[in-house]
């Protein structure tokens, strides 16, 4: 983080207007981004609660906090809130609904209303969600697997479908919004391959979501369909078929892995980038396997099937799917490692976490071939290595990924920082928690223990109690940021580009104006166009020391904004 | 599989120091190869994983930001490491694949010879019935070193049969047979569980294989028959009057049954499907649905009137048939190719008193049709996984 001497600008979206109306009823893009922003933190610590519940029962083999029903309750909770009502919408709905149209810049994206819609969406489905939790809860898990949710669960099943079902309309919308805006509305002279990777992407984010979302959503209605009026899809005793259920929940729902970590894996690039003042290296490999995943993200559902009695030809095909799919992956990592060479590595905050994501997401990854291979899926399907290594991907890769991102663009969207030593310990205490509590449920997993067991064998105990030791750590690395992010609003240093990153949305005012940009920027050069100094002639480059380093022109101690002239 | 060997006894030991589990045991003859694979797969990766943090450190130690203005430093790193990183991760994933795939494979369909046992599931319960009659509840007793393969039904939800010793996994579906097998390569009592969340109870869905020395288990069966399945599939049979259409004669209105399971049937549709558990069992419930060639569809289904273990009664009695329709004596009947060991007490009766006497559908008058119209080809194995499309 570098001192700045700034103050914040005169006339900002935060301040341009006042009352609740001004926020409730407001079609800018920033705002709105804020209002999705407290509700999916809302919805971030209530699911996580559920999962502290669920680590407390688990500390010992008995059952001896909650009864079978209210375990069953609160880890469908905790996955059904975490999972559409946290992590699809988190980046794309908050840090893409702020940044893409500054990023791109653009005054806002291409439909305002229909943006306000989908929070407004978005809210309703979180209402039913929130009304199952106040009326008792649902015991299906997150899967909805058939029969057991359409016939023989007792619970909240209906609602909890239609909160689904609505929230899956606003990720869609959302989708449609950054599609439309991200072809239309770029600034003069942003070439697609001039983007930068978060929009990249988001982009690709948005294809998966307004694809594959309506096909959650008609299996939603489905299954209130054949609850409420007895329509025989998926119950044998209706004359249905449940692993037909398997084969439409997936279709979403791997596709949907994807709509969490992708955005994550933008927000990466963008932090490396900034955080070595470099250009992420093989910048079009980067961007083109964003839409690689997008696209394989459709055609490897079946590997959550392998013992479900599916064909094990189709099982075949599925499975060398699954091992393309993880190559975009790998390249990314690649690059990533490969653009720290010779960079001007930080350490700030959000670098911290985007470092950790890099290491959680490639063991998450790694992992995830395992499940893919159909020999090695037979032992560990619905074991806690499954649990592990999605937690892998989606707390340690998309969770650490939002969290780095609101501490790179805090400073964007409020003008002020937080302090620098409170985020760096939350990074080192997200990182030792997360590593504390899901390494050991690989080994948990595979010794054989299932996951939804709130009764376990005892041999697993030792095990469990790291695992439930390490949640706690993982939630107090969590609450730090809600302390000091909310005392930074008021007290925090007034910053513009601490990072002096490039970027179009750091070319404006921080926070930025209601309309994004004082005039129309126009851009005449790549993405993340960082100056470099030449590679030292001979060898040992490291030992640049000290002040001694000139800067290699004279533009070159400007690597920032630019534009600090307009901040008044 | 030397450098494996190693490997594992390096984990083994650690696990030792620590007092930690690491690995389950390994108790079929299928798990030291799903090891192996998971070795192979934990040393590339963990390798891979290594060194890509190792670097990144080194990177971003060596490359530090020592001074606020230092600028990142001219590179220049070929593109060609682009493809070599996309192409060799892709070689390792491919054999990854084709291991991964080759095991599956290898193992996907039980041995012609392997010892059948009935599991039925149900909230939160294992049933299961051996071919003579043995039945258990979360208990299964096997013989070790002999092929056991489990034909799987559930009464309600979606069930999964867990065996981490034996590193075997199959969903177990209401209204459809599913199977999976293993062999048992040491004696001991291992975990079995329902890996499928399946409502309330699902953590206590548990129970025990407990696997025996073949002498054992014999001594284990003999203590625990009760009459084999096909025998009490064989009372049912004619309990429902099967027999009055099902009868073998030439002007019968109901397709010859013995020798049917296994073959190709040729369907008025014209399909030719093979005759396996779930058709056997489809044909029963909803005999409209497949229709043998020559046949009318006049036969009443029994769909809802008889409970999984009868299905799985009759559906034995089907198997069992050979080639004609025989009467099984009610001593020993040679003719069940079950494993039917020599020390079997022979004075194991029919026992007619085991089928219920609530399920009586023979109100509907003798009726015919569905299975055998066979067009006899040699016998293909048995695909009980397959699903069938419908």
């Amino acid at each position: 983080m570098i001192e700045e001497n700034v103050s914040l600008p005169r006339i900002h979206y935060l301040n341009s207007h006042y009352g609740w109306k001004s926020w409730l009823f407001t079609t800018d893009h920033k705002r709105i981004g804020l209002l999705y922003m407290v509700s999916i933190t809302l919805m971030f610590f209530l699911g996580g609660f559920f999962a502290l519940l669920i680590r407390l029962e688990l500390l010992t083999p008995q059952a001896d906090m909650f009864t079978a029903d209210t375990y069953n309750k609160f880890f469908t909770l905790h996955g059904v809130i975490l999972i559409f009502f946290f992590l699809v919408p988190s980046i794309p709905a908050t840090l893409g609904n702020f940044l893409i149209p500054l990023m791109i810049g653009a005054k806002d994206v291409a439909f305002p209303k229909l943006n306000l819609l989908s929070w407004y969406i978005f809210v309703i489905g979180s209402l039913f969600t929130l009304w199952v939790v106040a009326v008792g809860g649902i015991d299906t898990g997150w899967t909805f697997y058939t029969p057991y949710s359409t016939t023989f669960a007792n619970t909240h099943v209906i609602a909890a479908t239609l909160g689904v079902f609505f929230t899956g309309f606003s990720s869609i919308l959302t989708g449609l919004n950054f599609i439309v805006t991200i072809h239309k509305m770029r600034a003069p002279g942003l070439t697609w391959f001039r983007l930068p990777l978060f929009i990249w992407s988001l982009y690709a984010t948005s294809i998966i979501q307004v694809l594959a979302t309506p096909v959650l959503g008609i299996t939603m209605v489905l299954i209130a369909a054949e609850r409420f009026a007895k329509v025989g899809i998926f119950d044998p005793a209706l004359g249905g078929d449940p692993v037909l259920f398997q084969h439409m929940f997936w279709f979403y729902s791997h596709p949907a892995v994807y709509i969490m970590i992708l955005p994550s894996l933008g927000v990466v690039s963008e932090l490396i980038s900034a955080f070595t003042w470099k250009r992420v290296f093989g910048y079009k490999f980067v961007a083109v396997s964003s839409l690689m995943i997008a696209i394989f993200s459709f055609i490897v559902w079946g590997h959550h099937m392998y013992v479900s009695s599916m064909s094990i030809y189709a099982g075949m095909l599925f499975s060398i799917l699954s091992y393309l799919v993880a190559v975009p992956s790998a390249v990314k990592v690649f690059n990533w490692t490969a653009t720290l060479y010779k960079g001007s590595v930080s350490y700030d905050t959000p670098m911290l976490y985007a470092l950790g994501f890099i290491g959680l997401f490639t063991i998450g990854g790694l992992t995830g071939l395992f499940l893919a291979s159909m020999g090695l899926d037979r032992h560990l399907h619905d074991t806690y290595f499954v649990i592990a290594h999605f937690h892998l991907i989606m707390v340690g890769g998309a969770v650490m990924g939002y969290f780095g991102g609101l501490h790179y663009w805090w400073p964007k969207m409020f003008g002020r920082m937080y302090p620098e030593w409170w985020g760096r310990l939350s990074a080192l205490i997200v990182f030792v928690g997360f590593n504390l509590s899901f390494f050991p449920q690989f080994i948990i997993g595979y010794l054989g223990m299932p996951r939804r067991y709130h009764v376990y064998a005892p041999e697993f105990q030792v095990l469990n109690v790291m695992s439930t030791a390490g949640s706690s750590i993982l939630g107090v690395g969590y609450l730090l940021p809600l302390v000091y992010f909310i005392w930074s609003l008021r007290y925090g240093k007034v910053a513009s580009n601490p990072w002096r990153a490039k970027g179009l949305e750091w070319e404006t005012t921080s926070p930025p104006p209601p309309e994004n940009f004082l005039e129309q920027p126009i851009v005449t050069e790549e993405a993340y166009n960082y100056p470099t100094r030449p590679a030292q002639p001979g060898k040992q480059t490291g030992k640049l020391t000290g002040g001694l380093n000139p800067p290699a022109s004279p533009t070159a101690t400007a690597t920032g904004t630019g534009r600090e002239a307009e901040v008044v | 599989m030397m450098p494996l060997t190693i490997l594992t006894t390096c984990f083994n030991w650690t696990a030792a120091a620590l007092r930690l589990p690491l690995f389950p045991e390994q108790a079929s003859a299928n798990a030291p190869n799903v090891d192996a694979l998971y070795f192979f797969m934990l040393a590339v990766c963990g390798g891979v994983s290594i060194a890509i943090v190792l670097l990144i450190f080194y990177f971003a130690v060596k490359y530090r930001r020592r001074t606020p203005d230092q600028l990142a430093e001219d590179a220049h790193v070929p593109v060609a490491l682009e493809w070599a990183w996309i192409i060799i991760p892709s070689l390792f994933f491919m054999s990854f694949f084709g291991w991964g795939a080759f095991l599956y494979f290898a193992d996907a369909k039980a041995p012609k010879d392997a010892l059948e046992i009935a599991c039925t599931g149900r909230q939160w319960m294992w049933k299961f019935q051996h071919p003579d009659g043995q039945r258990e509840i979360n208990m299964l007793h096997i013989p070790v070193g002999k092929p056991v393969k489990l034909v799987m039904v559930s009464e309600d939800v979606i069930h999964s049969m867990f065996v981490p010793a034996f590193r075997i996994h199959m969903d177990v579906i209401p209204k459809r047979y599913t199977e999976v097998w293993f062999e048992a390569t040491k004696p001991g009592t291992y975990h079995m569980f329902c890996s499928q969340y399946c409502g309330t109870e699902h953590a206590n869905m548990i129970g025990s294989v407990v696997a025996l020395e073949p002498h054992e288990y014999q001594t284990w069966l003999n203590g625990a028959a009760t009459g084999s399945l096909a025998l009490r599939g064989e009372a049912l049979f004619n309990k429902l009057a099967c027999n009055g259409c099902h009868t073998g004669d030439a002007e019968a209105r109901g397709p010859y049954l013995p020798g049917l399971y296994g073959r190709n049937v040729q369907l008025t549709t014209g399909e030719v499907i093979v005759a396996d558990e779930n058709y056997i069992r489809e044909s029963i419930l909803k005999p409209g649905v497949k229709i043998a060639a020559g046949y009318d569809n006049i036969m009443p289904g029994y769909d809802g009137q008889l409970t999984e273990e009868q299905i799985i009664e009759l559906v034995a009695y089907i198997k069992h048939l050979g080639k004609k329709y025989e009467q099984f004596e009610p001593v020993a009947p040679p003719t069940a190719p079950a494993p039917r060991p020599a020390g079997q007490n022979p004075d194991q009766t029919l026992p007619t008193g085991n089928v219920k006497p609530s399920m009586t559908p023979g109100t509907s008058p003798p009726a015919t049709t569905a299975p055998a119209g066979a067009v006899p080809t040699p016998p293909p194995a048995s695909e009980g996984t397959r699903p069938k499309p419908n």
